[in-house]
């Protein structure tokens, strides 16, 4: 189940990452929310009521698309997915558990 | 700031789209060495917004008629690449003393915070989509006009297979152009603002008879192809099973309830400044009755109440990217004249001319598509205000009848409105229109939200450490 439709663009590189723990593969340039979202149908749940989010104005006013990173064994970091660019390898959460530690390829 | 650091006090100007460009060109021109400080990689701001790299269409594809504005605010800086200081990916989170609060990210990554100390600011901060919500607004797969329209442009995606544009201002008729002639299925776009309103407007539309033709074909374009517009709506649900997008529910001109099948929304109502820097700079505001905020007082060429800060675009109020190009320029022509140094004044009178049609064409913009009168009166009390504290409607006039605030920043110390992440961006208008629904009293009597630094979040790692002894009393 995907929320955004790509239109254009689709022949670029893919790049390889885990969401929630499974491997997925979006492509060279997109967005962590884009990755996400074409995969999934939502960035984060909310710390109140739990409902979920996918972002809402995608130029980093509107703060609601922060969600876990985890590059490699790296620390876990809070990064807005409307201005961060997906790297290969990158573990990503759309809840409130933290990125799994990912080792391996993530094709 | 020590002695050292004042001797190399520089201009600089926050954000670099069509003001923030045109204003570092025009300082750089006249032999200074301004600093551009923009939170994007490349400049253009989001309406000449730059796909990352990797991305190859071309700018006709992403900016249709506007290409040659657009490639032309793109490639301005190169040439005096010497000249201005670009820090790209670089936000201004704090302005204190005479010094802009950068962060930015070194090499590995990590947050840095840097202090950068300014003798003269230019402020051409933008806009963001002016939001009123409906209930169903926090769903995942509602956007702003401007988010739905930067999901196309820099990343080739749309928010659905088929889209319903909602809310009000030209802005919803564009995207919806665009969204069709990308492959989406518009299903219908739905204007709040009543057709009559149009006709109303048109004489001052005329100041600016190349936007107003360039409005009119993407109407009649997307007439032609069958695409369902309706004026005078008044939008009332978002509902879907389980979360989701499935249906807007509307009322139409003639009070008919409607529904529209759909699986993605791009709603707006015009744009809203951005101006906390402006506030945090200590400029002084006033209430602006046309766009029903309060933007900061300024004269025709952007100064504003504080001696050497300017500003200049969208952030100053609403009037467009041709608009933005020309305040940029007529701001840093300012600053040269307020220093005594020489401008040519035939160009100063020819861009006060062009300000004063983008004025007479953008007041009647909002005549075209004004806010819709009454928009709080009947709102559920269910249905979630604020986004990031999930605050809702009934919340906070509970809040209003218990503690009766009169004021904004009173109901949001009470109520934590507007004290979340986006600061109130996303709902400080809307709670504004609540808080003065609930009192009895007009929007300009509530105040405003007053910004605190850092204006947006910052990982706490950006903060930099006390120096030692500075926290012994």
């Amino acid at each position: 189940m995907s929320l955004l439709v790509r239109y254009a663009e689709q022949s670029r590189p893919p790049v390889h990452f885990f969401l929630d723990g499974q491997p997925q593969t979006a492509l060279s340039g997109d967005t962590l929310l884009t990755a996400i979202l074409t995969c999934a149908n939502r960035l984060r749940q909310t710390e109140f009521t739990g409902e979920n989010r996918a972002g809402f104005c995608l130029m980093g006013a509107c703060q609601d698309c922060w969600i876990q990173v985890r590059r490699g064994t790296g620390p876990v970091e809070r990064l807005r997915a409307c201005s961060t660019l997906l790297e290969e390898g990158m573990s990503l959460s759309t809840s409130a558990t933290v990125p799994p530690v990912m080792t391996g390829a993530a094709s | 700031m020590t002695a050292a650091a004042t001797t190399s006090l520089r201009p600089v100007i926050v954000g670099a789209g069509p003001a923030g460009v045109r204003a570092a060109v025009t300082l750089a021109a006249a032999g200074l060495n301004p600093v551009l400080v923009d939170e994007a990689a490349r400049p253009g701001g989001q309406i000449y917004r730059q796909p990352p790299a990797g991305l190859t269409r071309p700018p006709e594809a992403l900016y249709g008629f506007e290409a040659a504005k657009a490639r032309a605010i793109h490639t301005a800086l190169a040439p005096y690449a010497g000249q201005i200081d670009h820090y790209t990916e670089t936000l201004v989170w704090n302005i204190e003393h005479g010094a802009l609060d950068l962060m930015n990210r070194d090499a590995s990554g990590q947050p840095v915070s840097t202090v950068l100390p300014y003798d003269s600011l230019i402020l051409a901060t933008g806009a963001t989509d002016r939001i009123l919500p409906l209930p169903g607004w926090t769903r995942p797969g509602v956007y702003t006009l401007g988010g739905a329209q930067i999901a196309l442009k820099a990343q080739g995606c749309g928010i659905g297979k088929r889209v319903v544009f909602a809310g009000t201002g030209p802005l919803l008729y564009l995207i919806a152009y665009q969204y069709a002639k990308a492959g989406a299925t518009v299903a219908a776009v739905l204007d709040t603002a009543p057709f009559v309103n149009r006709i109303h407007a048109l004489p001052g539309l005329l100041a600016c008879p190349d936007t107003l033709l360039k409005g009119l074909y993407y109407t009649a374009w997307l007439s032609l192809h069958d695409v369902p517009l309706h004026s005078g709506v008044t939008l009332r649900e978002i509902s879907g099973p389980d979360g989701t997008v499935a249906a807007l529910h509307w009322r139409d001109a003639k009070g008919r309830d409607r529904e529209t099948a759909c699986d993605g929304i791009g709603l707006g109502y015009g744009l809203r400044s951005e101006t906390q820097l402006a506030d945090l700079a200590g400029c002084r505001f006033a209430f602006n009755d046309l766009h029903r905020v309060w933007l900061p007082e300024r004269d025709d060429a952007g100064r504003t109440s504080v001696a050497g800060v300017y500003v200049a675009g969208d952030g100053a109020g609403i009037a467009g990217a041709d608009a933005a190009e020309a305040a940029g320029e007529r701001a840093a022509l300012a600053l040269l004249q307020d220093r005594g140094l020489p401008v040519d004044p035939t160009r100063v009178t020819a861009l006060d001319r062009r300000l004063a049609r983008f004025r007479r064409f953008s007041s009647a913009l909002w005549t075209a598509f004004p806010v819709p009168a009454g928009w709080a009166h009947d709102l559920p009390d269910s249905m979630t205000l604020c986004r990031c504290e999930e605050i809702t409607v009934g919340t906070l006039r509970q809040t209003v009848r218990t503690d009766t605030p009169t004021e904004l920043n009173r109901l949001k110390a009470l109520s934590r409105i507007g004290m979340g992440r986006c600061q109130g961006r996303m709902c400080g208008v809307a709670a504004a229109e609540v808080l003065a629904h609930e009192t009895g009293r007009p929007v300009s009597a509530i105040a405003r939200l007053r910004p605190q630094p850092p204006i947006k979040p910052l990982p706490a790692a950006t903060l930099p450490a006390p120096v030692s002894g500075e926290d012994t009393p």
